[in-house]
């Protein structure tokens, strides 16, 4: 009987174990977790911290859904391959055998680079258990300061600021993630959290974090020091400047990694028989023969359901789609869909690539952008040889799935491109007329 | 048509209104927070649905809107159901 072992249970690691099970009734799964939890929705932390859901509500599958699936779930944490003898070895000295192996071990945030960022009262968010240390801290706290850029950085602002925090908000350069957002966007952004309280700091960095003693004699953030040398008081200081897949696990052996671990299009190593998926993958993309990161959550589903297929038997290659997020920046939706970057246009407040983005969203030389920009709801079109290769779409959401397709079946949009390119001209008209009328 | 009446006439309308909708997800949207369920008076699993992209059918949804309402990803919309689909159902209820 086949042994199938994944180390990670999020999106990826989770997807791979339902779609092994599938193929392969009777054989033996076991999970990997360092989190005592078991499979929750990591995206929906955002909304724990802004109490729009309880804890309880975090878990998709109940646990009688998982009795179903027969998986044999080990916490603990892997610390080494041993590719010769085909196990996994634990912290604890476990060794776990295998058949076929799945290292779906996900990304961690970038630690804090600056001095007292040790202190306790300055946190990240990865994990459940960085979104309760937040919830926790923000019961006592009364000021904040949030350093960073990309989804993650506003899911703390929002989530502080519904606990009723106050939040400074430090920007490194002139506006919230300029690798993704025009200008104009990111005014939008930046004007709905100032009118929600929230106090943007431009053109600021934190030189060191300070601690003091408390009366029990342990030491706490007590304040921030810029590099231009003001004080602030706080009692957190939370910092999302971005993510690294991590490799540790893959270090000093001979699977080879990139940014991230570098995987075929059946989401194989370098090793057979030993594959990767989500954020600690990067595929290579057989249209452009480049390997990319995407730390999106429909992506490392993907890639779990194509290399639980291939670990079971079922070759399957992993077709890498246009990269679609969905999000709610200051109370808004927003949907970014394929090439919607800043050519390379680098972005202060993070230092890595940010949770929610994909590498695919640097934008692609040469396009023609068309915008309609109402107050609220907006739309970016980004256009290469006739055909839509991005798009953002901001606050009112009819035209997403539209655009969507229209992205992922390459429809030649030649015909209205002049009507596009008119001054004030209404977007979403011109694209339904298109595709209910042809032209 | 007296008070009585015209609240009859009122309820058959809004049943019919009723009827004549649901809500239908975008999967590829979806990252499975599970507010939708969180969120319906009548405890019907939404995520569920949004999982499998199967529209909220059946007898139990009374279209409240909340789940749309709530769903911080614009997942969930409201679909007219298809004119047969609705005499089947206006038969079955």
């Amino acid at each position: 009987m086949a042994r199938h072992l994944i180390i990670g249970m999020g999106a990826a690691g989770f997807s791979a174990a339902e779609t092994i099970r599938q193929h392969c009734p009777d054989a033996t799964i076991t999970l990997v977790t360092e989190e005592p939890y078991g499979y929750y929705s990591r995206p929906g932390l955002a909304y724990l911290l802004t109490n729009e859901l309880p804890q309880s509500q975090l878990f998709p599958r109940s646990e009688q859904e998982l009795d179903r699936l027969g998986l044999e779930r080990v916490t603990g944490r892997a610390v080494c391959l041993d590719l010769q003898a085909r196990q996994v070895v634990l912290e604890d000295g476990r060794r776990l055998s295998y058949d076929a192996l799945l290292l779906a071990t996900g990304a961690a945030a970038v630690p804090p680079p600056f001095p007292g960022a040790n202190l306790p009262g300055v946190v990240t968010l990865d994990n459940l258990d960085d979104a309760r240390r937040i919830l926790r801290l923000a019961r006592k706290a009364k000021t904040a300061v949030v350093v960073g850029g990309g989804i993650t950085a506003l899911e703390i602002v929002e989530g502080l600021r519904a606990q009723g925090v106050r939040v400074h908000y430090f920007l490194r350069r002139d506006r919230f993630w300029s690798s993704v957002l025009t200008p104009e966007e990111s005014r939008l952004i930046e004007r709905r959290l100032t009118h929600e309280g929230v106090q943007i700091h431009y053109r600021t960095e934190i030189g060191q974090i300070l601690g003091k003693k408390d009366w029990r004699g342990r030491v706490k953030v007590a304040a921030v020091e810029t590099k231009d040398g003001k004080l602030l008081r706080c009692q957190m200081v939370a910092v999302a400047i971005g993510v690294r897949p991590r490799l540790e696990l893959v270090a000093d052996t001979p699977i080879q990694t990139d940014r991230g671990i570098l995987v075929n299009e059946r989401l194989e190593t370098s090793v057979p028989g030993v594959y990767a998926a989500g954020d600690v993958a990067q595929v290579v993309d057989p249209l452009t023969g480049q390997a990319q990161l995407d730390v999106l959550w429909p992506v490392a589903v993907a890639q779990g359901r194509a290399a639980g297929a291939n670990m079971a038997g079922v070759p399957t290659v992993y077709r890498k789609g246009v990269p679609l997020n969905v999000t709610r920046l200051a109370g808004l939706v927003v949907t970014l869909i394929g090439a919607v970057g800043r050519r390379r246009e680098p972005d202060g407040d993070l230092v890595t690539i940010a949770r929610g983005d994909s590498e695919v969203w640097r934008g692609i030389p040469d396009v023609l952008v068309v915008h309609d920009e109402h107050e609220i709801n907006r739309q970016r079109l980004v256009i290469k040889d006739n055909r839509l290769v991005g798009a953002v779409i901001v606050g009112d959401q009819t035209l997403s799935p539209l655009v969507q397709r229209l992205i992922a079946e390459q429809v030649d949009i030649g015909p209205i491109l002049p009507a596009l390119q008119s001054p004030h001209v209404p977007i979403a008209e011109v694209l339904r007329h298109f595709v209910q009328n042809g032209r | 048509m007296g008070l009585l009446g015209s609240l009859f006439d009122y309820e058959r309308r809004r049943s019919k209104a009723l009827a004549a909708g649901r809500v239908v997800p975008d999967s590829s949207r979806c990252v499975q927070c599970g507010i939708c369920s969180f969120n319906c008076p009548l405890g019907i699993d939404v995520r569920a649905h949004a999982w499998r992209g199967e529209p909220v059918n059946g007898g139990h949804c009374i279209t409240c809107g909340e789940c749309v309402a709530r769903c911080p990803r614009g997942v969930l919309r409201f679909e007219q159901i298809p004119h047969s689909l609705e005499r089947i159902l206006s038969n079955t209820f």
